[in-house]
């Protein structure tokens, strides 16, 4: 057992972290949430650096490597907030033309929703084989999450039961990298609170030096300690319970972080200023896909009489 | 990153296992918790067993990954843990390979090892709990003995121990860090004084240790005169490390039995209860990767078992309450008898998030010495 970061696996997220900071930063996060839009330029650099063809064969022109890998590149996106149908231009790498290199925008339908729809060149059934939208079925929503845009179509699609749920189904692969995103929400979020612990002062000292700052702190370090073991250990064995259980640890992680964060943050914390609040809503879009909370749960249920 | 076994790996876990089904039947039926000889003698002896096989340096020699192996194996085949023999083998033992002089190490390691000798752990005192360093149990050095009053509590097995690590303080007006030595007592020396303590659970576990003028040769320190929080503070990163690795799979093993038994009683039928279940398999699930997780890392590293073990501790001790309280739903009334093995288990998990460093005192921990907030009130 080497169950820990590879120097290549290390390399690669760095190489992901950097690029995202270049082509993504701060200040291109609050353009985009001014002014939505799919940017096309970044979503090709993205295609360039081999995001969307990571696990495609090499001698299919991608880069040949594995779940663990895509699961460092998807937490990444998921730190840095990046916006787009990352994870269906990513499962449509080698099927659809032009996903792999980033110049087509690959979305899905997922639980009755598509996130953007407008922007994208192709729709997929999605990972849980629903039906197309016809045309004038799809009805746009105004979509809690300022950077992903959102339409609901008819029919909520079936769940990701013990029934359904095979290993290799690109459907679990979906649910796996939402984790994966899902887990690098919670580790900005605990980075962010401690930043803020550290720096704002009330009652003449930082507020982390307060006990009650420094659990809600602590917390959300366990809980993405906790979530990443679990979402890099499926990332390995791709079975469908570690699945299940990475998605609900790292659901939760972000869930629940998201919103202690906002509470380290205090009255900043709620202001649309504070980048806490998009995190939060990207983390409540994200755990509407891939079927309910529910069906992990009764996985997990299943797996134990198995 | 790989989960699987490597050709060594896979080899050590085929051997260990053939071993264990054939050495299991051997072993006596496990006394009752009250029973501390019974208990001293059947752990003792299944202690000698894995030294004539070869195992008993398993938790000081062997590969981090070699260790979770040998926990996962021999909590799969039903065979006993550490029990009577847990301070000696997972706590003195290693401090006193890692710090002792050659002599000590002659004197006190192969004891432990071989399953004569067990240890309990002095360092708890009344006024001196989370707050280990407040301790104030005096030595003071009177020709080749340190003289030593004052009392220990929550010690564990004391009654059956032959050796106690007893944290002592030898500067008085030493900062309260420093001014503590690390001494190995014996237990049947005059001065000593053992009140068993009962607990909530009904029986005794632990007790009270009374020192009145206990003289202990010099010669049975290990580390310097008053850097006794150094020495302790090796092993306690060692006690949060991997000491609970074993647990998370006897608690894998009741979540299944338990899942079985809702089966037989029918309360299998309800969604939420059933779901709870399966969110208790994610959770304990996710803890043993996050053991594999930190013993890797730590393996990777070259180091001791860090702060990550802190993560640890805090979030298995509430999983295993959330666990037994899950089982008594499952009992139903039967979870108010406590002829029930898990309502035992339901109130001896009561202490898990207290012993060992408090859930409070390990969030504190985890805040300032892994994410770096400033110390304060």
């Amino acid at each position: 057992m080497r169950f820990h970061l590879t120097d290549d696996q290390r390399a690669l997220r760095d190489g992901v972290r950097q690029l995202l900071a270049r082509r993504f930063d701060r200040e291109a996060l609050w353009a985009a949430v001014a002014a939505p839009g799919l940017d096309r330029a970044l979503w090709r650099a993205l295609g360039e650096a081999g995001f969307f063809a990571l696990r495609l064969p090499e001698a299919d022109g991608g880069v040949g490597l594995g779940l663990p890998e895509a699961v460092l590149a998807f937490e990444e996106a998921g730190r840095a907030l990046l916006p787009g149908p990352l994870i269906a231009t990513h499962l449509a790498a080698g099927s659809v033309p032009g996903a792999a290199t980033g110049e087509a925008v690959v979305t899905a339908v997922d639980g009755g929703l598509v996130e953007w729809l407008a922007e994208a060149d192709v729709v997929h059934g999605g990972a849980d084989r629903a039906p197309l939208p016809r045309p004038g079925e799809a009805v746009p929503l105004r979509s809690v999450d300022p950077l992903t845009p959102l339409h609901r179509v008819p029919g909520p699609g079936p769940g990701l039961g013990p029934d359904r749920a095979r290993a290799g189904d690109p459907a679990l692969v979906a649910v796996l990298l939402t984790a994966a995103e899902q887990l690098g929400t919670a580790t900005r979020v605990c980075e962010l609170a401690v930043q803020h612990a550290r720096t704002r002062e009330q009652f003449g000292q930082p507020i982390g030096a307060f006990q009650a700052v420094k659990h809600l702190c602590a917390d959300m370090l366990v809980r993405a300690e906790v979530a990443r073991a679990a979402v890099y250990a499926a990332a390995v064995t791709a079975g469908p319970a570690d699945i299940a259980t990475a998605r609900l640890l790292a659901g939760e992680a972000a869930l629940r972080s998201t919103r202690d964060c906002l509470q380290v943050h205090g009255g900043m914390g709620f202001t649309w200023e504070s980048e806490v609040h998009l995190h939060l809503k990207r983390a409540w879009v994200r755990a509407r896909r891939g079927g309910d909370v529910t069906d992990s749960e009764e996985l997990l249920a299943a797996d134990l009489v198995a | 990153m790989d989960l699987a076994d490597t050709p060594e790996e896979r080899e050590f876990r085929a051997r260990l296992r053939e071993w264990l089904a054939e050495a299991l039947p051997a072993l006596p039926p496990r006394p009752a918790p009250d029973d501390w000889p019974g208990r001293r003698a059947h752990d003792l002896g299944w202690q000698r067993m894995l030294y004539d096989a070869g195992y008993a340096h398993v938790h000081w020699e062997a590969s981090a990954s070699i260790r979770l192996i040998f926990l996962e194996e021999t909590e799969r085949a039903g065979a006993p843990y550490v029990g009577a023999n847990f301070v000696g083998l997972l706590h003195a033992g290693p401090t006193i390979a890692a710090e002792g002089t050659a002599g000590q190490r002659a004197r006190w390691l192969e004891p432990i090892l071989r399953g004569e000798e067990v240890w309990c752990q002095g360092f708890s005192e009344p006024g001196a709990g989370s707050d280990l360093a407040a301790l104030r149990t005096r030595a003071w050095r009177d020709g080749d003995d340190y003289v030593v009053s004052g009392s220990k509590i929550w010690t564990s097995h004391a009654e059956v121990a032959d050796w106690c690590e007893l944290l002592v303080r030898t500067d008085p007006s030493a900062p309260k860090h420093r001014g503590i030595t690390w001494l190995a007592m014996p237990m049947d020396a005059p001065g000593v004084t053992v009140r068993p303590l009962r607990t909530l659970a009904g029986s005794a576990e632990f007790a009270e240790v009374f020192l009145d003028e206990v003289r202990v040769p010099a010669a049975h320190r290990v580390g310097d005169e008053n850097d006794g929080w150094r020495v302790t503070m090796v092993t306690l990163s060692f006690e949060r490390g991997t000491a609970f690795a074993g647990e998370v799979v006897a608690c894998r093993r009741v979540l299944g039995e338990l899942a079985r038994t809702a089966r037989e009683n029918g309360r299998w039928d309800d969604p939420a209860l059933r779901r709870r279940l399966g969110r208790l398999n994610a959770e304990f699930r996710a803890l043993w990767r996050l053991t594999q997780w930190n013993v890797s890392a730590a393996e990777a590293s070259g180091g001791v078992p860090g702060v990550g073990g802190s993560v640890f501790k805090l979030r298995y001790s509430h999983a295993r309450q959330e666990l037994y309280d899950t089982a008594a739903d499952v009992l139903g009334p039967d979870s108010l008898d406590l002829d029930r093995p898990w309502t035992l288990d339901r109130l001896s998990s009561l202490s898990y998030t207290i012993a060992a460093g408090t859930s409070q005192i390990q969030r504190t921990i985890v805040a300032e010495r892994i994410l770096g907030l400033p110390k304060g009130r």
